[in-house]
């Protein structure tokens, strides 16, 4: 009985968000997301989704709290203030592209009307360093975690509120895109983002427990143990891209920030808190 | 391009169009063939991370850890009654159920034809 509930509510959540035709907003659809995961972990308070599978895994919790007594990202953040402070070979720094400080996660991912496209923070990061003369970073690993992490550490708090503007239909529309990829079966498995961190959120694949989609996007860039490194989120993606394999989407391409887009807009309402530690 | 493909086709395109869609690499309907595989054989690939794991989301007696997101592959005979329904099903599972996240390992080639009989003659015997 309990597995038709959930399936029911399953396929609700993705016939209501998945079909364009029931012309839901998204407001509504970020409401329809985030009670389908309170509905499914009603043991969870809210906050608790933004750390993953470890809100829904005693064992793993355990051990994530250790670990959490020596962060594994502790390194990344003093570099990622060391490159902060350090100015470019032009006698600028990044608190000239920022002013307002490293402490700016939650105005990310944002839809830039002139632009007209997502910008998401790892971009901005280079198009800052491009403008200044510097070569842009890598966007999966190495030293843009650094800084990531510097700048997810001061923004720790902020409440996530991606805004999709009225005046701007393509806002809609990279919305739109972003949730189709979500929702989209792909790669030889045929698996979607879906398959995984919905319906099955909480069960087992092997000993892993899949973790809701709900609170994804609070918590990057991440120390994964199985990186023995930090990564981004796209470096998630690309990841999980090729375990269902697929061919991934280019790191800050269209595909991945409108992804970005509408996986930040339905954890509205958390709070930050990166950077995370991962098994 | 595959993965465009899928990316194009939303949730809410129905199963039927998704399972005729012409990509270079699927094979919607089970060829004819004799299912006279080896159980063992396919009792190693269902335990094998790189070929069937079906131990990944299935209960399997003898298996070590098995994920618990599909029905345990246990009392197989009484539930579908011949060897070709197994055999159509793990070709295919969302002909059964379109909402299935199984993935199409006969379909999407993912095992060999010889892999594929192996493993539909083992789960067969559970």
């Amino acid at each position: 009985m309990r597995n038709t509930i959930a399936m029911l509510a399953a396929a609700g959540v993705v016939a209501t968000l998945a079909t364009p035709l029931l012309a839901a907003t998204p407001a509504e659809e970020k409401d329809t997301f985030q009670t389908y995961f309170k509905a499914r972990f009603p043991d969870v308070p809210f906050q608790e989704f933004a750390n993953g599978s470890y809100a829904i895994d005693p064992i793993g919790r355990e051990n994530w709290e250790a670990i959490e007594e020596f962060p594994p990202y502790e390194t990344a953040i003093d570099n990622g203030h060391e490159m902060w402070d350090t100015p470019f070979a032009n006698g600028k720094t990044y608190k000239d592209c920022f002013p307002d400080g490293p402490g700016i996660e939650s105005r990310y991912p944002h839809w830039d009307k002139e632009r007209g496209m997502v910008v998401t923070l790892p971009l901005a990061i280079n198009e800052c360093r491009e403008a200044n003369g510097e070569k842009p970073l890598k966007y999966l690993k190495g030293p843009i975690g650094d800084l990531l992490a510097y700048m997810a550490f001061e923004s720790r708090g902020q409440v996530i509120d991606v805004q999709i503007p009225d005046d701007d239909p393509r806002a809609m529309e990279a919305y739109e895109k972003g949730k189709q990829v979500w929702f989209a079966r792909r790669g030889q498995f045929n698996f979607s983002c879906a398959s995984c961190h919905a319906a099955n959120s909480g069960t087992t694949l092997r000993t892993e427990i899949l973790s809701p989609a709900l609170g994804h996007a609070t918590h990057f860039p991440v120390y994964r143990s199985k990186w023995g490194e930090m990564g981004t989120l796209h470096r998630r993606f690309t990841g999980c891209f090729k375990q269902v394999r697929a061919k991934p989407y280019k790191p800050q391409g269209e595909e991945y920030r409108d992804l970005e887009y509408f996986l930040t807009y339905m954890s509205n309402g958390l709070e930050l808190n990166g950077p995370g530690a991962r098994k | 391009m595959p993965t465009r493909r899928c990316s194009a086709g939303a949730r809410a395109v129905s199963a039927a169009a998704l399972l005729t869609l012409a990509t270079p690499f699927a094979r919607a309907d089970m060829p004819q063939m004799e299912l006279n595989g080896n159980a063992e054989a396919g009792r190693e690939i269902a335990m094998d991370r790189s070929k069937g794991n079906c131990i990944a989301c299935h209960l399997i007696v003898g298996g070590e850890s098995p994920g618990a997101i599909g029905p345990a592959l246990i009392a197989i005979q009484p539930r579908f009654h011949t060897k070709e329904a197994v055999a159509k099903q793990v070709w295919d599972a969302t002909v059964r159920n379109p909402e299935a996240v199984m993935p199409p390992f006969g379909k999407h080639e993912i095992l060999t034809e010889q892999e594929f009989k192996d493993v539909v003659e083992f789960v067969w015997s559970l």
